[in-house]
């Protein structure tokens, strides 16, 4: 497997500059007669279908939503990063470069990260121009907060609801272009699986979800934007059809997998309320800014909170790291909260969660002041739960939010195989080990707006244009095994539902390969995942046709393709001895208990490369080289 | 607690379809979505098709879900979606009756999918500010006081679900339409193309068979966004404006 980052050379200030000089560009007369595929329209795709077209290229978007607006993205809460420098504290980018490297646990590459911080300027302007209706001061101009531990404010937000004005900037530029025939729109199309003709991809295979039609599109070069893999744990902070296809069966065609095991736990959801649960909530992290974190001193202390005196209280944040306290970064406060639930400290009766408390702020500050700050928030919890967290501290329990692994993918964000792309969550790039808090949508949009529109000219320069021959026989190839594996789930027989073994995945991999890890529990989740699926073909039970609208045949294929996966994140989980970032393995751990990373044997990528089914997959490296920010150990105590 | 769900089942566009009863036990903690995820479940199990309805973030924001729930446009809630209806805000023995969105513009494709592209076409007609990817000035250099920047944005927050059609006697789709006309349009971003934008986003509008505007006002009581009827004022008044200016183009692009 070629592993060769085309990294530039030179000082990172220049990199980005340098390389877009020295790649190949197509001729602009020439661009109409390129066709570039685009699976998923969340930020990164939509923003990259609309960019691409406005070059000139030809693109066929492609969304299994019924409107490319529907996609995940718009459920980003908290904010958008981006050195701007406006509010004068000394951000730069620099800074913010540094600040990622650092908190992605030295696990990403830095001229990487450097394009990324380089970037962040652009699309602040972009979006404003294009009518996102960012925070305001009095005076008109742009308000930041600071977000997740940086020492600078320099994210830029929409109320609580970011993501969504960001999306729906991406999707009204999508809007343009589709109008401007320069992008052809296939909603509520499911990618199926990539079609390689000599070792390039070149083309597609969907399911038409209306009317169940196997359909092939060819292309001279295809963009996966189809996100992460956070409902892997079944219960996620994901939306419920988020999922693993189309990366997965990328990587069965040849791409390697990056650090499948790197993911990322949000310390602040709503705990699960019962076995009828299907996905979890995300309370904005910046919660913990007014917000204290306890749980009752003694285990088994079934009193209601208002019945508990201070003195019988742990506020266990403030206690372990003075320092930061209630605002450590996310793995630290997500680890914390599980060791007290495994005390046997949990607030919540048969079930998991420790409390945030606002009573010490409503009484200094004023109800009005927190209802000013997190009215929306206090509103939605409510909403879920029933209880007002002005009366009563709010339960809260981390949960699976966002997955920094990925497809592999070169400094020009092509994975292993020449001419497929992989850009936002779906690829492995920026964000190493850990990812920053309102950093998502900023990756997201860096790829697709600023990095990716130029960087595929450097391979579509080198390809003859207009390829469109969907006869070819590998096509014929690719839809023949889409349609038996299509037949094989509609030939089940069973009595349970695809979400049964869903579930029973999902809690296998949340206990084993989760917040902690050990190579106990990993050995035994790779075992029994084996298990599950087979128990899967052979219980399962798929009704309905091929032939129409089949939501449980939807389901039961990305089910299946999940429980694939979940292997390969648990063997990365269990190669990977050490901790860094949002994997810890309870054998490496610094006498307090923290994180310790091995970077004489680590220090890499972990790229995994298909070897046929019922073969173990190889793992290989990608060697990381920091030459700017040293790597040191993080602590926040 | 338990309840019985009367459901729309379709089988395919252009079908006939009917209702039929689904006894539930519930719990007070579960949320109308996961009612429908444990009748499929059983459904599944006796090898039966499972309810089709949309659904994707269970948490307000992505506009997928929604049903006509007790002749109400995404149930009980006050400003929610139907994914953030829970069942405590039901009572034991309630029969509860559950439709697709009714109307012209939105075609049932089975049980409670309807098909809402018309809103897509809406905004592709002028629903966006024409600007190219590289091309933006800084973005500090145009302020925007905060006022006008608050309006924009409640404008926009619009989902996208398509409740206020469901719930309009005409099927309108005035307040979608106005909403996001009216936050690019009070923007100095936006005012380039505003006449022109008005125009062809309400010319889509009557042409994809949307009802047109009454002032009924149910819109804006039903929308889990809380969008103000005052969006459809404000487009008015740049529809008006623009037969007086006239517009340059009706093509915004
Ligand atoms: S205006 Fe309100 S009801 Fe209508 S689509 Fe938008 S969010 Fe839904
Ligand atoms: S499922 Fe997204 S708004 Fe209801």
């Amino acid at each position: 497997m070629n592993l060769d980052a085309k990294l530039p050379q030179g000082p990172i200030e220049q990199a980005w500059d340098a390389h877009r000089k020295d790649i190949r560009v197509v001729n602009p007369t020439n661009k109409r007669r390129y066709n570039v595929i685009v699976v998923g329209t969340g930020l990164a795709g939509a923003s990259a279908a609309a960019t691409l077209s406005e070059l000139g290229y030809n693109v066929q978007a492609f969304s299994f939503h019924d409107s490319p607006r529907r996609a995940h993205s718009i459920a980003a809460q908290g904010g958008i990063n981006a050195a701007k420098n406006y509010q004068n504290d000394g951000d730069s980018v620099w800074r913010l470069f540094y600040d990622t490297v650092k908190g992605g646990d030295f696990r990403a590459r830095e001229a990487n990260v450097y394009r990324l911080a380089q970037v962040s300027v652009d699309i602040i302007d972009h979006c404003v121009a294009q009518g996102v209706p960012f925070a305001r001061d009095y005076g008109g101009l742009l308000q930041n907060r600071s977000f997740g531990g940086a020492l600078v404010s320099r994210t830029f937000y929409a109320q609580g609801q970011t993501g969504q004005q960001l999306l729906l900037g991406a999707y009204q530029a999508l809007s343009k272009e589709i109008r401007s025939g320069g992008v052809t729109m296939h909603n509520r199309r499911e990618l199926l699986d990539v079609v390689l003709i000599d070792g390039h991809a070149k083309g597609i295979v969907v399911r038409d979800l209306l009317t169940g039609k196997i359909e092939r599109h060819a292309a001279d070069a295809v963009v996966l934007a189809t996100g992460g893999y956070g409902n892997v744990f079944f219960l996620s902070t994901n939306a419920r059809a988020s999922n693993v296809t189309a990366t997965y069966r990328a990587y069965r065609r040849g791409a390697g997998f990056a650090n499948p095991c790197f993911t990322q736990i949000h310390p602040t959801c709503v705990p699960v309320a019962g076995e009828h649960q299907s996905k979890l909530t995300l309370m904005s992290e910046s919660l913990r800014n007014h917000g204290r974190v306890w749980v009752p001193l003694k285990p088994g202390d079934t009193r209601p909170p208002s019945k508990i005196p201070e003195s019988e209280r742990d506020y266990y944040l403030e206690r372990i790291y003075p320092t930061f306290g209630n605002l450590v970064p996310r793995d630290v406060a997500s680890r914390a909260a599980k060791r007290m639930v495994d005390e046997g400290r949990s607030v919540l009766p048969g079930g998991q969660a420790v409390y945030l408390d606002f009573a010490e702020s409503i009484d200094r500050l004023g109800e009005a002041a927190i209802k000013d700050r997190y009215g929306n928030l206090f509103d939605m919890y409510e909403r879920i739960t029933g209880d007002s967290p002005y009366k009563t501290p709010m339960k809260i329990y981390p949960a699976s939010h966002y997955t920094m692994g990925g497809l592999w993918v070169d400094y020009n964000l092509m994975t292993t195989i020449p001419g497929l792309y992989a850009i936002g969550e779906a690829n492995f790039s920026d964000h190493g080990a850990n990812r920053l808090g309102a950093s998502a949508l900023m990756q997201g949009l860096a790829d697709g707006y600023f990095v990716l529109p130029y960087t595929i000219g450097d391979y579509l320069a080198q390809t003859k244009p207009g390829f469109d021959d969907t006869q070819h026989s590998a096509f014929a190839d690719v839809e023949a095994e889409v349609h038996s594996r299509v037949e094989r789930l509609l030939n089940t027989s069973g009595k349970r539902s695809a979400t049964y073994f869903h579930r029973k995945l999902g809690l296998l991999i949340w206990k084993h390969c989760g917040m902690a890890r050990n190579k106990e529990g990993l050995t035994e989740a790779l075992e029994e995942i084996p298990k599950i699926r087979e128990q899967f073909w052979a219980e399962v039970n798929v009704p309905g046709s091929a032939g129409d609208l089949n939501q449980a045949l939807e389901r039961a294929g990305r089910v299946a393709d999940f429980i694939e996966f979940g292997e390969i994140m648990v063997r990365d989980a269990l190669t990977r001895e050490e901790s860094c970032g949002g994997h810890f393995r309870e054998e490496h751990k610094t006498p307090e208990g923290e994180a310790l990373r091995d970077d004489e044997n680590f220090q890499h990528g972990a790229v995994w490369e298909f070897t046929g089914d019922g073969n173990e997959p190889r793992r290989h490296r990608e060697e990381l080289d920091f030459k700017y920010v040293l790597p040191s150990q993080r602590s926040y105590k | 607690m338990k309840v019985t769900l009367r459901v729309w089942r379709q089988a395919g566009a252009g079908g006939s379809g009917s209702f039929k009863d689904y006894p539930v036990e519930v719990v007070p903690e579960m949320s109308f979505l996961e009612v429908l995820d444990v009748i499929n479940d059983e459904l599944v199990a006796k090898a039966e098709e499972p309810i089709a309805f949309e659904h994707d973030c269970r948490e307000g924001i992505c506009g997928s879900c929604g049903a006509m729930v007790n002749g109400r446009a995404h149930g009980p809630g006050d400003q929610s979606t139907l994914c953030q209806v829970h069942m405590r805000q039901f009572s034991d023995g309630d029969l509860i009756v559950v439709e697709p969105w009714r109307a012209e513009a939105f075609p049932v494709i089975k049980d409670l999918v309807v098909d809402r592209a018309s809103l897509d076409r809406i905004i592709q007609a002028g629903g966006y500010i024409s600007v190219r990817t590289g091309s933006a000035p800084d973005a500090n250099a145009l302020p925007i006081g905060k006022p006008l920047a608050d309006l924009a944005f409640d404008y926009a927050a619009c989902i996208g679900c398509g409740a206020c059609v469901a719930a309009c006697p005409n099927a309108s789709a005035s307040l979608f339409t106005a909403a996001k006309a009216s936050q690019l349009n009070l923007l100095p971003q936006g005012q380039v193309e505003r006449t022109s934008r008005a125009i062809a986003l309400v010319e889509t509008m009557d042409a994809e068979g949307f009802g047109s505007c009454t002032n009924h006002g149910e819109c804006a009581a039903i929308c889990p966004k809380g969008i103000p009827l005052k969006a459809i004022a404000q487009l008015n008044r740049d529809l008006v404006r623009a037969r007086v200016v006239g517009s340059p183009s009706k093509d915004p692009s």
